[in-house]
């Protein structure tokens, strides 16, 4: 875009300085200017092609296989208020970081209305550490006190719109769904927890819990891409 | 602003060939290094590492060059981070034009075990640099506002326009994307 903007510039430099050579020049310019316009249309139909939920959308109930064999949905949880959705997986250091938060959360609001639940969204065959075998030993040697499920087939994390583990999805129920309250990360430091200074995710249930509104809605963090095969 | 009177200067020298002499300085600062601030070094096995935080990272983000320049944010851990970085390093072997920089978003206490062992094993020749920078909140919309935070995720850029990508790349694709910056 720079390029655009300047082009007058250099052409009217040219004139000034070399008359001769301005002609050629522009047509040079113009050239140039039809390429910048191509790259920038194809970023454009990038950014259409992500899909995805946003803050106030609601979220699709699922029925996905818990590590207890179980399948589980969204809909067994009647006494809930709301759901911790979080997309996160074994093989992730960034998501391994976030373990111990994660089950402290579940502890914190599980009794609030509040439960965790947790989708490993990755193809178990492009990384053998994240398949349902290893799913359930993790989550024993974690001692995880919430549901962790497969996306098996990986037809549900596309439709939140989640493109890494860990994800935070926060869904607050209402008479017309589960309406997405918050998307991103659970605070501001995966690396040393205890350097933390926003909690975003605890602040969002917290003003939920409260009836208040969501100061901040959506965050992002550094995350591992979810993993499918080609 | 400085850049289009660095290109407009250069033009002048070029088309008229008059005012070489007095313009020289202002050639010889858009060659110059970037200005290195890290905020660590690790060393280890002959090896130096440069620890950045998102503020002194911003040289490498704004080269004043006449290359094509190649951000890749990676991590030793991610898989297909690891994947696609044998064609970052050959294309930046196969192309004086092409400036290869890998921006490490691993650990920072894994640097001497992970990084510093993987730039060895792999003989890397791209500069590795690490971003540590711990609220992504904070920095990851300044790369760019669609960024999810997902790695690997890859910047190209030249002194006229910038694109951000979060993808993986093959060969071909990372070429041809280097590619159309050259025929500005």
């Amino acid at each position: 875009m720079k390029l655009l903007k300047y082009t007058p510039i250099l052409a009217a430099a040219f004139l000034i300085s070399c008359g001769g050579e301005s002609t050629e020049n522009e047509e040079n310019n113009t050239e140039d200017s039809v390429d910048t316009t191509t790259v920038v249309e194809e970023v454009e139909e990038e950014v259409e092609k992500m899909t995805g939920y946003s803050v106030g959308d609601y979220a699709t109930d699922f029925s996905l296989k818990n590590i207890d064999d179980n399948m589980v949905s969204l809909a067994d949880f009647p006494e809930a208020n709301g759901f911790i959705v979080v997309f996160t997986c074994n093989h992730c250091p960034y998501a391994v970081a976030n373990e111990d938060r994660i089950i402290a959360l579940d502890a914190k609001y599980k009794d609030q209305g509040y439960p965790v639940i947790a989708i490993n969204p990755n193809d178990p065959e492009v990384n053998e550490e994240d398949s349902f075998e290893n799913m359930k030993v993790r989550a024993e040697e974690k001692g995880f006190t919430f549901p962790y499920l497969i996306d098996e087939g990986q037809e549900i994390y596309p439709q939140y719109g989640a493109t890494k583990t860990p994800h935070v999805y926060l869904l607050e129920k209402t008479e017309e769904g589960n309406r997405v309250a918050y998307i991103g990360a659970i605070d501001d430091n995966t690396n040393e927890p205890e350097n933390v200074t926003e909690k975003y995710l605890e602040n969002a249930v917290d003003a939920l819990i409260a009836g208040e509104e969501i100061a901040v809605t959506e965050t992002v963090a550094i995350g591992c891409s979810i993993k499918t095969k080609e | 602003m400085r850049n289009s009177i660095v290109v407009l200067i250069s033009l002048f020298i070029v088309g008229c060939g008059e005012s070489t002499k007095e313009n020289n300085p202002v050639i010889e600062e858009e060659i110059e290094e970037i200005v290195r601030n890290p905020i660590n070094v690790v060393e280890g096995d002959d090896i130096s590492v440069e620890v950045y935080d998102f503020e002194t990272i911003q040289p490498f983000l704004n080269k004043k060059n006449d290359k094509v320049n190649v951000i890749n944010f990676w991590a030793t851990w991610c898989k297909p981070c690891v994947a696609e970085l044998p064609y970052f390093e050959d294309l930046g072997e196969k192309d004086p034009d092409v400036e290869i920089t890998l921006i490490s978003l691993d650990f920072p206490k894994m640097i001497d075990e992970q990084v510093i062992p993987f730039i060895k094993e792999n003989e890397l020749k791209s500069e590795v640099i690490v971003l540590d920078d711990p609220n992504g909140n904070e920095w990851i919309p300044k790369i760019d506002p669609d960024w999810s935070g997902a790695i690997p995720a890859t910047i190209i850029y030249n002194q006229e326009e910038s694109t951000f990508y979060e993808q993986s790349f093959t060969f071909e694709e990372l070429e041809k994307e280097v590619n159309k910056f050259k025929t500005k």
